[in-house]
């Protein structure tokens, strides 16, 4: 899993059905310092998640189409599985 | 599979059902000379780890077979601890930990 910043979203009416009252979050990739990459990624959110959370996101098809679509096998290669409350670093 | 260390952990509250319960570790993973390659991840624990130890960790589909397999959002999970940085061998005659004390 990746830790990302949710910086905002994707409204899009023509879209593959599965993708049908799924919320698609506009990601960006964090360090665990909390410094912003370069990787943009989009997700679908499953946990609620709002622009300014930090998040989980899984990039595994079968997890991310089962945690955001409650099936498998829907063309999801990203979804968002938890909100971050604090990052502890050694 | 590849060698990574634990570096921290994370707490996540709110998250998907599946994954109540489990351990949230971030690793950095390394290579063969087990120096940093990469953007930390966070993984799943299925073996026990903690901050600071050696470990390997599993990608993709395959990360939630420890887990229950259908249910398990994950695509990094730490399946094995390595003894000590000392049981890694890489090819050259040294040891990893030679090699990342030679570079200080």
């Amino acid at each position: 899993m990746i830790l990302a910043k949710v910086v905002g979203n994707v409204v899009a009416s023509q879209k593959n059905q599965r993708y049908d009252n799924a919320r698609i979050m506009l990601c960006q990739q964090i360090t665990p310092e909390g410094e912003e990459t370069a990787y943009t990624v989009l997700a679908l959110d499953s946990v609620d998640s709002g622009v300014g959370d930090t998040v989980l996101i899984v990039q595994e098809g079968w997890g991310a189409s089962t945690a955001a679509t409650g099936k498998p096998q829907a063309a999801i290669d990203s979804a968002i599985v938890g909100v971050v409350d604090r990052i502890d670093l050694a | 599979m590849q060698l990574a260390r634990v570096i921290g952990t994370v707490v996540a509250t709110i998250k998907n059902e599946a994954l109540e319960g489990r351990k949230l570790l971030i690793v950095q993973t390394l290579n063969k000379d087990l120096q940093p390659n990469g953007k930390p991840l966070v993984a799943i624990d299925a073996v026990g780890a903690g901050v600071g130890e050696l470990v390997f960790w599993c990608r993709g589909k395959e990360a939630s077979f420890p887990f229950k397999r259908e249910d398990t959002p994950t695509d990094c999970t730490i399946i094995g601890i390595v003894d000590s940085d000392a049981h890694v061998t890489n090819g050259s005659t040294k040891t990893a930990r030679q090699v990342m004390d030679d570079s200080r």
